[in-house]
């Protein structure tokens, strides 16, 4: 036998070949279905709100790791999935500088100050949404209707509003059925929510397809089932109780699983692995907790 | 699910890497030829190394002693060849230290016959007899650990063993050595049990075999014995499980307590490539001369099980199998916890299960290690439920002690299944082994 060179490792010498950044992408495919439905209900506005927030966190990753002397870490897809999760909880016409400073505050006070991917305390995403939910309490709750006819020809123009600007709203505005059961006790159809048809925020109205990437994640075992599933079930029956005890002054347990953020937030949110428990027993008292909170909140 | 967990015939958590064990499992067991010279040294076993009872220029008998054991934990050294003591001296081995060894240039003519020894009967022969056999018949544990096997079975004062569980599981990947010892070897594989249980006092002995043997554990339970109670049974297919505490988990439901061993649950297991072993060698009063190892690999050319006399150099070994041009790694034993080998001059010892051979474009390299991000893949693998994610994150700050004290360290054995399945690529029980080591050392200083 001729010379040979052997590298030397250590044993195990079999990787399963799993990789975060494949982690992060394909939780990135699985909120696109919701996303583009998104897009498809609230037109062109939806479209650039997500954008704009899944580049501006991209680029504050990629300017801060470069401001401290740091390789680029945009290359995981991190900074691009909390962006894009933020883009999904806001308003469609919230207006763009505002969409742009909270991905800014989303990856460096949500994340960069803690030492980056894999030491935040918080989800970076929620953590750019109370921000934005603090400073801009209107234009947070300002709504649009879903389906309207020229969403693919006009964009509103309250999204190009300038920086400290009061923004015209030309929008037409439509109340999301939380807050049309809540002033007007007017419930909306759990199916009707289940399939979109209602305002909300960018990414958080079509539930079956928020379910449906759920699931992918679920099968490719890079989500853990048990957060979503026991924050929902806390949430039902919670509700329940209360609906069971008054059926005007509180919604039913159906309208309460489907509506507002709550499938985004249970499925996408909560399941963040940074922030989330890492013991399947830890795990089943966490999303109890957040489900319990929820209903108190709510 | 988690909350109403039964015995489910397994151990809790675990992996499922790739067996690739298709192209060697089916081949029969064959007789491996003799290098011209073979090259033994003292280190093959767990303990004080053997001490060399020969000088240069001797001539030895295939089966003769050539080193005796120094003190209870060690072992003999038969010669695995009759040929002519050459040179004495430090020859390489696996670990990358030198250990003193004998270098033996075979007799080009001789007929290789073993000399019978003295038979120790498993009917007349007394447990201490027998145990003592074992010692002078040099057998370590075969499957890879190299533990002498007289040691383990000694049953201290005050307990008692129930069961004798035989590790029948061979979950590494690639390997099918006991696979195949299992098929051929029913009967030694018994006599050996008899053997044991007579040592051990065990009331029962249980055959743990992982469900992709299931031909292995169908040829066993046909030609099992009536005279001895003794049990097949098959356990879902799972890495590590051929650990014994895992092992010991699986078929009887029982934990081995943190820091013991399994005879403080009244088990004792023994592998049975070793049972095997026993049950050939006693009853000749020999010694071990020769095991069965699988070559296999993706660089390999004649894969399969082959019967290797004991100190044939690795060189030799690959020559005969036939490689490819361009190896880039090999390992001695399984994948998931066999060394890399750095040097083709070491030779084969009593604790080489398997030589795996991979050339440069089947080796996967991570180069890339992410930051930890929690997701609980390792957690979720740790089959003695360990936390791997905060360890790892307490070994890069060096904190050996608080992971010593508050995250049992002492207890993790190596297994490797939390770098196995790390998206971040983080080498998990690579920092374990090296906290390990350096958490030894510094309780050492401060005692002295």
């Amino acid at each position: 036998m001729s010379k040979v060179t052997l590298n030397i490792s250590t044993s195990p010498h079999l990787v399963k070949g799993l990789s975060t950044d494949t982690i992060m992408k394909n939780v990135l495919y699985a909120l696109l279905p919701a996303a583009a439905f998104g897009v498809f209900s609230f037109g062109w506005n939806a479209l650039l709100v997500m954008i704009t927030t899944t580049l501006g966190a991209m680029l504050t990753e990629h300017y801060l790791n470069k401001w401290y002397g740091k390789l680029t870490t945009i290359y995981d897809y991190s900074a691009a999935l909390s962006g894009l999760l933020l883009g999904m909880t806001l308003p469609p016409v919230f207006p763009l500088w505002m969409a742009f400073l909270g991905s800014v505050i989303t990856i460096a006070l949500g994340k960069f100050i803690f030492g980056g991917l894999g030491y935040n305390v918080f989800n970076p995403a929620l953590v750019g949404r109370a921000f934005l939910q603090a400073a801009f309490p209107v234009a947070i709750t300002t709504w649009l209707q879903p389906f309207l006819p020229e969403r693919f020809y006009s964009v509103s123009s309250s999204i190009y509003a300038w920086p400290f600007m009061r923004p015209t709203v030309d929008a037409v505005s439509g109340a999301t059925p939380l807050s049309a059961f809540k002033f007007d006790k007017v419930s909306t159809e759990a199916y009707d929510m289940a399939m979109g048809i209602c305002s909300g925020s960018v990414g958080e109205t079509s539930t079956v397809f928020i379910i449906l990437g759920g699931l992918y994640l679920a099968w490719r075992k890079m989500l853990n089932w048990r957060i979503p599933v026991s924050i929902i079930m806390t949430v039902f029956v919670f509700s329940a109780v209360f609906y069971m005890l008054d059926g005007v002054a509180y919604p039913s347990p159906f309208f309460t699983i489907f509506s507002g953020g709550l499938m985004l937030g249970a499925i996408f949110m909560a399941t963040d692995m940074v922030s989330s428990p890492i013991t399947s027993e830890g795990v089943w008292v966490y999303g109890s907790i957040i489900g319990l909170l929820r209903g108190v909140i709510r | 699910m988690d909350f109403f967990s039964l015995h489910t015939n397994t151990f809790k958590n675990g992996i499922h890497p790739p067996e690739n064990k298709e192209d060697t499992k089916g081949l029969p067991i064959r007789q491996f030829p003799f290098a011209s010279e073979l090259i033994i040294p003292m280190t093959q076993h767990i303990g004080a190394p053997a001490e060399i009872t020969v000088r240069e220029g001797q001539e030895v008998a295939r089966g003769q002693v050539i080193a005796k054991a120094t003190g209870y934990v060690s072992v003999p050294i038969h010669s695995p060849i009759s040929g002519v003591v050459t040179q004495i001296g430090l020859v390489p081995t696996i670990s990358g230290n030198k250990a003193q060894g004998v270098t033996i240039k075979a007799f080009p003519s001789s007929g290789q016959e073993v000399a019978e020894g003295y038979c120790i009967d498993y009917k007349t022969a007394s447990a201490d007899e027998i145990l003592q056999a074992i010692q002078n018949a040099g057998i370590v544990g075969l499957g890879g650990a190299a533990f002498p096997t007289h040691v383990k079975l000694k049953v201290p004062e005050g307990k008692v063993c129930d069961y004798l569980i035989i590790n029948g599981i061979e979950c590494e990947p690639y390997l099918t050595t006991d696979h195949r010892v299992m098929l051929q070897q029913g009967d030694d594989i018994y006599m050996g049990i008899r053997y044991l249980m007579k040592v051990t006092g065990a009331k029962e002995a249980i055959i743990g075999i992982e469900g992709n043997k299931q031909d292995a554990a169908d040829s066993l339970t046909k030609i099992k014995p009536t005279d001895i109670p003794v049990s097949v049974k098959v356990v879902p297919v799972k890495y590590p499980q051929g650990s014994e505490k895992m092992l010991i988990t699986a078929v009887l439901g029982k934990e081995v307590p943190s820091g013991g061993l399994p005879i403080d649950v009244n088990i004792v297991t023994v592998n049975i490539a070793t049972t095997a072993e026993i049950g050939r060698l006693l009853p000749h009063g020999r010694g071990i001369q020769e095991r069965v190892i699988t070559i296999t690999g993706p660089a390999v050319k004649k894969k399969g099980n082959y019967l290797i006399p004991i100190g044939t150099p690795l060189r030799f070994v690959l020559d005969h199998v036939g490689i490819v041009d361009d190896i880039a790694e090999i390992y001695m034993g399984g994948p998931m916890m066999g060394p890399a080998v750095a040097d083709l001059d070491i030779s084969i010892t009593k604790g080489t299960s398997g030589i795996l051979v991979f050339g440069s474009k089947d080796v996967i390299h991570t180069d890339k290690i992410y930051p930890c991000i929690k997701c609980s893949a390792c957690v979720d693998a740790c089959p003695i439920s360990l936390n791997p994610s905060k360890l790892g994150i307490l070994a890069k700050f060096e904190s050996y002690d608080r992971m010593v004290s508050d995250f049992n360290l002492m207890d993790c054995f190596e297994c490797g299944s939390c770098s196995y399945v790390c998206p971040s690529h983080i080498p998990l029980v690579q920092y374990f082994r090296l906290s390990k080591s350096r958490y030894k050392r510094k309780q050492a200083l401060n005692q002295q």
